[in-house]
């Protein structure tokens, strides 16, 4: 099964009081597994609530969703709740750490959801912080980090339970251009070595030139959806592509 | 497993961050526990008070005093005729099976004098086995005999309370008193039985032979110098007290000549029937106590519940990302839960430090028995959390269905 994602007509529409809203209409789209996709467009363009319907976060109004051969639509919240902890990784703009725990204690925080995993919990969020280049910060509260190194620790945590998908939702949106292509930098890394399918939302052109496809959004529909070839982009060997990465 | 442990570590760090306002919120429950906790040590200790007052009585113990006399149509109330007689007392063990002894009493009071020291009380003449029907034993010498009721000899047995005031540390065995001036030996001391049901020291008495009292001290109050102010009666058993009072009552109607339409001209009580009615009274005032203690463990919990909604909505963020990364509708609710438990299982503690500090206090200040009991403590801290998670229910089962893309947009 070459696609990881497959929408069929979905259709969301918000209603607040009289006025409806077709956040959107009729998209129709397939993500091939271990692509690396950048959804594009306007704030109110539809793309942030495409984000959240393919994360099992929203359930879209009409239309289908299949997430791994998985029919969505038809699943209750807890269904979704053990998808999202199987399958799909998340990484916000804001971050959204908890600022009462420690760094390690962030990374570990999807293992307590995750049913039947014996893995030890210490040692795997130790492999995940290294994996992001935190080695030493386990004990940090998230106060004491850069919003860069926040990132990472919000990456880690999304890697924890070895999602196919990770989710970022304007990753970059927080942070200045350099720490940006960073955390872009390991979003590839990511994506090349570990073949983990990567959407990316994002209203930035150079965000998007990270990603081998992108999907541009306005008024709830695909209005543009366009391939560049892998290696196209220059700067992809960022700082980090050269950092060892762990298996 | 793993889960309790880190929802409580959770629910712990939560509660420590508003350490104040966890504490203020643990008062309700606090105060409530302490209440049910004293006012059922109050009530038990009352219960427990009574019970032994019964069995320092003894539980088989019937009185007959002289009274409901009718006179031309006029009924005087208890007391006021002197109809029982010394031979009724003698009668009653010989005719009724059911009664085992019956001891005839005449009361009076005056002042005792041992050399500087003087002391009133009451005076009780009586006979051998007054003993054993009220349950007395002697701590020093030996009782009267019925060979001094017969010879009206001038002595008497001591309770604790004048023996103590008159003699202090002397030995009163074979000393000589006056009793309104007349002079008596005291042959014994009885053992010490406390307070009566009423209130009275039941130690504070001194017994002689009914001969000797009517003659020399108390004196006849009647013109039938037969005449005794009380009879008091021991059942065989505890089981036979009705069977007893009825003997007794058929025998005394039968020997006073009264007609089947005439009321006794005498009363029959037990010690039980006037115990019952004051533990009935004692239990309802525990009942009314405990219901106010109820109420406060409730305005408790709705402290609990406001905080807690008040706690859902400032970590709904929190909740929303913990849903994203894969809580169920379960973990968030035990996640909150538990906090709710926590803070109301934490303040039934520390109210059952308070209730059990207050009984101790109420105990010395106020002279009342208390009894802190296994079974309050608790049925205290089933109730607690009992309350935690009643009032904890509706705040965590609204955070477990909070939309996840809301609450991740919350601010």
């Amino acid at each position: 099964m070459p696609e990881i994602m497959k929408t069929s007509r979905l259709t969301k529409i918000y209603r607040l009081g009289e006025v409806t809203v077709n956040a959107l209409q009729d998209v129709t789209l397939t993500i091939e597994r271990g692509s690396f996709v950048a959804i594009m467009g306007a704030s109110g363009s539809g793309k942030s609530t495409l984000m959240n319907i393919l994360g099992c976060l929203d359930r879209p109004t009409s239309g289908r969703y299949w997430l791994d051969g998985i029919a969505v639509e038809g699943l209750d919240r807890d269904q979704l709740a053990e998808i999202r902890s199987q399958k799909i990784g998340f990484v916000f703009q804001n971050f959204n750490l908890l600022p009462r725990m420690s760094a390690i204690e962030n990374v570990q925080l999807p293992l307590l959801y995750r049913s039947g995993d014996t893995r030890d919990a210490d040692e795997a969020g130790r492999n995940m912080l290294g994996l992001v280049g935190l080695v030493g910060r386990e004990r940090s509260l998230p106060t004491q980090l850069s919003g860069g190194q926040q990132q990472r620790i919000a990456i880690a945590r999304a890697l924890i339970n070895e999602p196919q998908i990770l989710l970022a939702d304007e990753p970059t949106g927080q942070l200045d251009s350099h720490t940006g292509a960073e955390i872009m930098g390991i979003f590839q890394r990511l994506n090349r070595t570990r073949a983990i399918t990567v959407l990316v939302v994002t209203h930035a052109e150079e965000v998007a030139r990270y990603a081998s496809r992108t999907i541009t959004f306005r008024d709830g529909r695909i209005v543009e959806d366009s391939l560049r070839p892998p290696g196209a982009h220059a700067d992809a060997e960022g700082p980090f592509a050269s950092t060892e990465v762990s298996p | 497993m793993r889960h309790l442990i880190s929802s409580m570590r959770i629910a712990f760090r939560a509660l420590e961050v508003n350490k104040l306002r966890s504490a203020l919120t643990m008062l309700g429950i606090v105060i409530g526990v302490a209440a049910v906790i004293a006012t059922a040590a109050i009530g038990s200790g009352a219960k427990q008070r009574i019970q032994q007052q019964i069995a320092s009585i003894g539980s088989n113990t019937i009185i007959v005093i002289p009274g409901s006399l009718t006179s031309s149509g006029l009924r005087l109330g208890t007391g006021n005729a002197i109809t029982l007689s010394e031979s009724d007392a003698r009668e009653l063990p010989l005719q009724c099976p059911d009664i085992a002894l019956a001891v005839p009493v005449v009361r009076g009071s005056g002042q005792i004098v041992y050399g500087n020291s003087n002391w009133a009380t009451l005076l009780f003449g009586t006979t051998p086995d007054y003993l054993e029907v009220r349950d007395f034993s002697l701590v020093e010498g030996s009782p009267f005999s019925q060979q001094d009721v017969v010879s009206g000899n001038k002595v008497a047995l001591l309770g604790k309370t004048v023996a103590a005031n008159l003699f202090g540390e002397i030995d009163p065995i074979g000393q000589s008193i006056r009793i309104k001036n007349v002079p008596f030996t005291v042959v014994g001391v009885l053992a010490p039985k406390g307070q009566s049901p009423t209130g009275q020291d039941q130690d504070d008495v001194v017994l002689m032979p009914i001969s000797t009292g009517k003659r020399k001290v108390i004196g006849v109050k009647s013109a039938n110098a037969d005449a005794v102010d009380a009879i008091m009666m021991q059942a065989k058993s505890g089981e036979r007290i009705q069977a007893a009072q009825e003997e007794a009552r058929a025998l005394l109607r039968q020997r006073h000549h009264l007609a089947p339409a005439e009321d006794d001209d005498f009363s029959i009580r037990n010690m039980t029937d006037i115990f019952a009615a004051q533990e009935a009274s004692s239990r309802i005032m525990s009942i009314m106590l405990a219901a106010v203690a109820s109420i406060s463990l409730v305005v408790g919990g709705i402290g609990i519940m406001n905080i807690m909604l008040v706690s859902v909505r400032e970590r709904t963020r929190e909740i929303g990302l913990r849903q994203a990364v894969g809580a169920r509708t379960r973990d968030i609710l035990a996640q909150f839960l538990v906090e709710a438990v926590i803070l109301s299982s934490a303040g039934g503690c520390a109210g059952i430090v308070l209730g059990v500090a207050a009984s101790i206090i109420i105990s010395r200040l106020a002279n009342w028995n208390t009894v802190v009991s296994a079974g309050a403590v608790v049925l205290a801290v089933f109730f607690s959390a009992l309350v935690g998670i009643g009032f904890g229910y509706y705040p965590a089962r609204k955070a477990a269905y909070l939309d996840p893309i809301e609450a991740l947009r919350s601010e």
